[in-house]
């Protein structure tokens, strides 16, 4: 009998200290995720027409499932795209440095006379101030009136709503974006939702109208120092069976807060007031 | 017999009690159209407040009326409106505040109270605060939502003596501003008192007896 030699076992990829750091840092290059930051956001590889690709400050793809948050500059635009037409982003917003001013989704309704989000509303804070504009719409499809689904109802629903699960639910998210910047559930505001509509009748019942398609942007103007967090899961009313969502595309860059001259200051009176009141706020502490 | 206790909440004040799992919470416009700015909180955990998106998701409606289930923040229910003569009450509109009259209003209007001033003053007591603020319902206040989206509080549908009748589902701090607006129809520009009583329910006081028998 002859014996068969033991075969070599090949030599584990991270079975030493020196292994391990050699096939951590060939990760970067091979990576192919689309769903990810860009850092600097000047390396993402494309830009919105019109656009200097040297001057994006925020650059994230966030997939079905997923959230962002960022601490904004008065000024930065936000460019949000629904790149497959089914994102549903769910958004919240504070002063940044003094989060308990925050989002405050009754005002933004009721001060505007009107309850469905649209170009040229404002998101107004709970303290009589514009926190952001909405200067570019092009899916005409959100809601304000249902907020961020709970872990219970997507356990009710899909059978699960855990960050770590397949089909997490925007709050439980949230929740972890607030904890990033030392919040709690407290913290977080009423939200609305970016990219999935409806519609009240008469009675006030509410009727489903989904999104706009592929491609729909929508463009938030920061008239504050801004906390902004963000999740990509289905709306709560969604009649589809399945989890539905598809990632959203996060752009930001440097423009300008509105000012007094730009047609937005003098849209409405009530704009007019907000947009001051947040000038005065940011001049006083200047 | 049933345990009820009645408190008067006088024009443009503030009141707050503890209601008990089972016990109802009753609030009576007594003069008609007084608009009664209202939250909910769960008494063991404060973090649990009332959701109008919620409520207002899980119903797939705007109007709250007898059978609405005020859900909190996690989707669980907090009461359940178990009667209403009105016919239907907002839970979009919010509270008003000085700094939100500034905008709907003018800056004229910045010494005016308001009931986000109650629920800070009133929440205090329990160590609720500016935190913790979060959309409410208005009872008999109304604000109808027209086909283009145009949204306001317009002349209301209360009348004197209505009712609207809550459950405690568990036991929940109720934190109420009886509003103080007088720049719109809300309170017909005129803030009166309201009633708001708490009673045990009846089953509670029978069940002694029940048992014996």
């Amino acid at each position: 009998m002859t014996e068969t030699p033991e075969p070599q076992a090949e030599p584990s990829a991270t079975g030493s200290t020196y292994a391990a750091r050699d096939h951590a840092r060939a990760q970067e290059a091979a990576a192919t995720a689309t769903e990810r930051a860009w850092i600097p956001a000047t390396a993402h590889p494309d830009t919105p027409a019109g656009i200097d690709p040297e001057a994006l400050l925020w650059a994230e793809t966030v997939g079905a499932g997923g959230y962002a948050h960022q601490v904004i500059a008065p000024g930065t635009m936000v460019e949000l795209t629904d790149l497959d037409g089914d994102a549903c982003v769910h958004l919240a917003l504070a002063w940044a440095g003094t989060p308990w001013e925050r989002l405050c989704v009754p005002d933004t309704l009721k001060v505007q006379w009107n309850a469905y989000l649209g170009q040229g509303s404002l998101l107004l804070s709970d303290q009589g101030r514009a926190l952001a504009s909405l200067v570019l719409d092009e899916s005409g499809r959100h809601d304000a009136f249902c907020g961020a689904p709970t872990a219970a109802q997507h356990e009710e629903r899909y059978g699960d709503g855990t960050p770590w699960g397949p089909t997490p639910a925007a709050r439980e998210l949230l929740k972890l974006a607030a904890a990033k910047h030392d919040l709690t559930a407290r913290d977080l505001p009423q939200t609305i939702a970016l990219f999935k509509g409806l519609k009240a009748d008469a009675e006030g019942r509410l009727h489903w109208l989904g999104g706009a398609g592929p491609g729909r942007r929508v463009r938030l103007l920061a008239e504050a120092p801004l906390l902004v967090m963000l999740a990509n899961t289905p709306h709560p009313l969604d009649p589809r069976e399945a989890y539905t969502a598809t990632p959203v595309r996060v752009l930001a860059w440097r423009e300008r807060p509105t000012a007094p001259g730009d047609a937005r200051w003098d849209a409405t009176p009530e704009g007019r007031r907000a947009l001051a009141n947040t000038a005065a706020r940011i001049g006083a502490a200047a | 017999m049933t345990a009820a206790h009645e408190h008067l909440v006088g024009p443009r004040g503030p009141w707050s009690g503890l209601v008990a799992a089972g016990q109802t919470l009753r609030i009576t416009d007594l003069e008609g159209n007084q608009a009664v700015d209202f939250l909910l909180f769960d008494a063991a955990d404060t973090t649990l407040r009332y959701s109008a998106q919620n409520t207002i998701a899980a119903a797939g409606a705007l109007f709250l009326t007898t059978g609405s289930v005020l859900r909190d923040v996690e989707h669980r229910p907090l009461a359940t409106v178990t009667a209403d003569n009105c016919g239907r009450h907002d839970t979009i509109g919010g509270a008003c505040s000085k700094e939100s009259n500034t905008l709907r209003y003018g800056h004229q209007t910045w010494a005016q109270h308001a009931c986000v001033e109650n629920f800070l003053h009133e929440g205090a007591k329990w160590g609720l605060g500016k935190r913790d603020m979060t959309g409410n319902i208005n009872w008999f206040m109304n604000v109808p939502v027209e086909d283009d989206g145009c949204l306001g509080i317009v002349d209301g549908i209360s009348a004197p003596g209505l009712e609207v009748a809550l459950r405690a589902e568990r036991d929940v701090i109720a934190l109420i501003s009886n509003c103080p607006q007088i720049n719109n129809p809300c309170n017909a520009f005129n803030p009166t008192s309201i009633r708001v009583t708490v009673t045990a329910p009846i089953e509670d006081s029978q069940a002694s007896s029940r048992v014996e028998s």
